[in-house]
């Protein structure tokens, strides 16, 4: 029982991590109708912009603003280059269109910053924490625990964001109706460019507590496309569906790692590791068969 | 004025409906499969043909096979590389373990075995559509890879999967020579390309068509919705399949299931883009395309740096390839979206009136 709790403590930590790459997700689709697949670059490029900065011998900070400014850049481009030029465009389209843009900022980033593989110190150890090591028996990592404070944090703050400031109402405004919000006066191409730039943010939250847990290197971009299986759980406009969505896609993924591979070499002998990188996938691919719309995602009408 | 039908009367609806109507393209079309034929397996060198035709044809077919599920369909699909893998291994199943089985039905059933599993990963087609669907062939992408190399069976028993194409003979003869392997999978392409221009002018490709422009739309007018959508993830999966199996057997000669990536789906998805979706010609344009780019950027990357003084190093033009790809998929999706087969017809429109002006 205390084994299963720590796999549910562990999964349910590194599932809010997906959550937060599946938030910059949500947010640009919300306002724009933008499936963006290049959302994992995203968090790639910014890791690798902290890095690369950092080798120059800047301070941790000064190195985390300039990756902010790269990732204000980005979003600005990607609006002003490619999506704006794509406007009405069916949203399978865009979804390609931002199929070339992660290749687009892998290949760019790395030629800016290097791709050799390197980490990040956000000067938190990834160890259990004693106190609650020796109350409970349970090994809940520091490092798990701060990044979820983090991101629960974030999720206040952006939720916050929209709905007490001017910005995020009207963000808000553009979700509901693009028309509408169009003949109210707000102006589509310049909410458009900051939702890019909150998702570019998001990345680079992601990107610093990914790049100091699992170190800074390719396979991030990879990772990151777990978001996807999670946008589907909980539905592709709804921030609780993302934070929801994670969660259980992190704890049944680690479930399924420890209990699946045991029954299969039982039956068939072998080794069966790895189900992590498939498993989330078809778990998405079922619940998608019988709840397609996701567990917060609105219903979708088809009209003729 | 070269290149125009005047003149050329079509007196029944059959003479009308040929496949190349105007004299002019069959003559193209003749000589081109001349060259193909004749010229290519005695002059080219071994460089050409085993590094550049080959894959260049066993592409065209992966990506007729994705266009039709995408380009005709309008079903979006990243797993086409794990079609591929699972052509390659059946066939390598099939040859292994049923005794003198000829190797044109071992390659039939591999494509056979990839309809199979390709119906199987479609079936949420019929509830999803859109991001929801990609999201999901990506399931069949990362699955099927993992079954191949957890499996022993598959592979049977070597170590991290890797397959060797047993040695391929036909009718007496073993196709040994790269130019020979050419030219087989010169003909299967070619079979699999005629068939394919037919069906998407025939009923079925109508009403796959009549579905990726709307499919309630196309419900009311009385097509089956499931079994069109079926049928274009069968008919595409055994496309890839067999491309699976002719780039193991005739191309590579030993594949790992890691071999079948995901990148290498993005790559055919590149070829269908940029050539043209929904266009068979399209195909072979983008595969040509995608494949000589990265060649071109190999070339022309070191003379550039050198003109410049610039030090070079095999990462940066990977990357730079990377960046590349990137940008011509925006720039197809902005500019041209149907690719490089819109271009070639509007070459050829201006062929028409060519040098006048009117």
């Amino acid at each position: 029982m205390q084994f299963f709790l720590e796999i549910v403590i562990s999964g349910v930590l590194s599932g809010l991590m997906y959550s937060l790459v599946a938030l910059g997700f949500v947010l640009i689709y919300k306002a724009s109708g933008v499936f963006n697949f290049a959302q994992g670059a995203m968090v790639y490029s910014a890791a690798l912009a902290v890095v690369g900065i950092m080798d120059h011998g800047v301070p941790m900070w000064v190195s985390v603003f300039g990756a902010f400014v790269y990732m204000v850049a980005i979003g600005f481009g990607a609006q002003r280059f490619v999506l704006g030029k794509l406007v009405n465009q069916p949203s399978i389209t865009l979804f390609m269109a931002t199929i070339g843009l992660s290749y687009f900022l892998d290949g760019m980033s790395s030629i800016l910053f290097g791709n050799e593989i390197r980490s990040i110190d956000l000067g938190i150890v990834d160890e259990p924490i004693q106190s609650i090591m020796s109350a409970t028996g349970l090994g809940i990592s520091k490092f798990d625990l701060f990044a979820s404070g983090i991101i629960i944090f974030l999720v206040i703050l952006l939720s916050v964001f929209f709905q007490f400031t001017k910005i995020g109402r009207a963000l808000r405004a553009v979700a509901d109706d693009h028309q509408a919000a169009l003949s109210l006066g707000i102006s589509l191409e310049k909410i458009w460019t900051i939702v890019w730039i909150i998702a570019g943010f998001v990345a680079l939250v992601a990107g610093l507590l990914w790049g100091s847990r699992n170190g800074v290197q390719y396979a991030l971009s990879l990772t990151a496309l777990k978001a996807l299986p999670v946008l589907i759980l909980g539905g592709f406009t709804s921030v609780p569906g993302a934070i929801v969505g994670g969660i259980i896609i992190g704890v049944s993924e680690k479930l399924a790692e420890i209990y699946i591979p045991p029954v299969l070499q039982d039956a068939f002998g072998g080794n069966y590791g790895g189900i992590e990188g498939w498993f989330p996938y078809i778990f998405a691919l079922l619940f998608l068969l019988v709840r397609p719309e996701g567990l917060f995602g609105e219903k979708h009408i088809d009209r003729v | 004025m070269i290149y125009r039908e005047s003149g050329q009367f079509k007196k029944s609806y059959r003479a009308d409906s040929q496949l190349f109507p105007i004299l002019q393209d069959k003559v193209g079309v003749c000589i081109i499969l001349c060259i193909a034929l004749f010229a290519v397996p005695l002059f080219a060198s071994e460089y050409w043909i085993n590094a550049i035709l080959i894959p260049f044809l066993i592409f065209s077919l992966a990506a007729m096979g994705l266009n039709f599920l995408t380009g005709y369909a309008g079903q979006l699909s990243l797993g086409s590389a794990a079609f591929m893998a699972v052509g390659a291994y059946a066939t390598y199943n099939f040859q292994l373990r049923i005794e003198g089985i000829p190797f044109l039905l071992s390659f039939f059933l591999g494509g056979c075995a990839a309809a199979l599993v390709g119906v199987l990963f479609g079936l949420p087609s019929l509830r999803i559509k859109g991001f929801y669907l990609a999201v999901a062939t990506l399931a069949a992408q990362f699955f099927v890879v993992w079954c191949l190399t957890k499996f022993p069976w598959f592979s049977n028993n070597s170590s991290s999967g890797v397959i060797s194409a047993q040695n391929l003979e036909m009718f007496g003869f073993s196709f040994n020579s790269p130019a020979s392997k050419y030219l087989l999978v010169l003909g299967i392409v070619f079979l699999m390309s005629l068939i394919g221009k037919n069906l998407v002018r025939s009923a079925t490709g109508r009403s796959w068509m009549a579905v990726r422009d709307m499919d309630v739309a196309a419900e009311v007018i009385g097509i089956h919705l499931m079994r069109t959508k079926l049928l274009a993830f069968a008919v595409s999966s055994f496309y890839c399949g067999l491309a699976g199996v002719l780039y193991a057997y005739c191309y590579l000669g030993a594949v790992e299931p890691d071999g079948f990536s995901l990148e290498l789906s993005f790559k055919i998805l590149f070829m269908v883009i940029v050539g043209g979706v929904g266009s068979i010609l399209g195909n072979f344009l983008g595969s040509a395309f995608i494949l000589l780019l990265p060649i071109f950027l190999d070339i022309t990357l070191p003379a550039l740096s050198s003109l410049f003084h610039l030090p070079i190093s095999q990462a940066f033009i990977s990357h730079v390839q990377v960046m590349v790809f990137g940008c011509l998929i925006i720039f197809f999706l902005i500019i041209e979206p149907h690719g490089l087969a819109r271009l070639w017809s509007i070459v050829k429109e201006k062929l028409r009136l060519w040098p006048f002006p009117h």
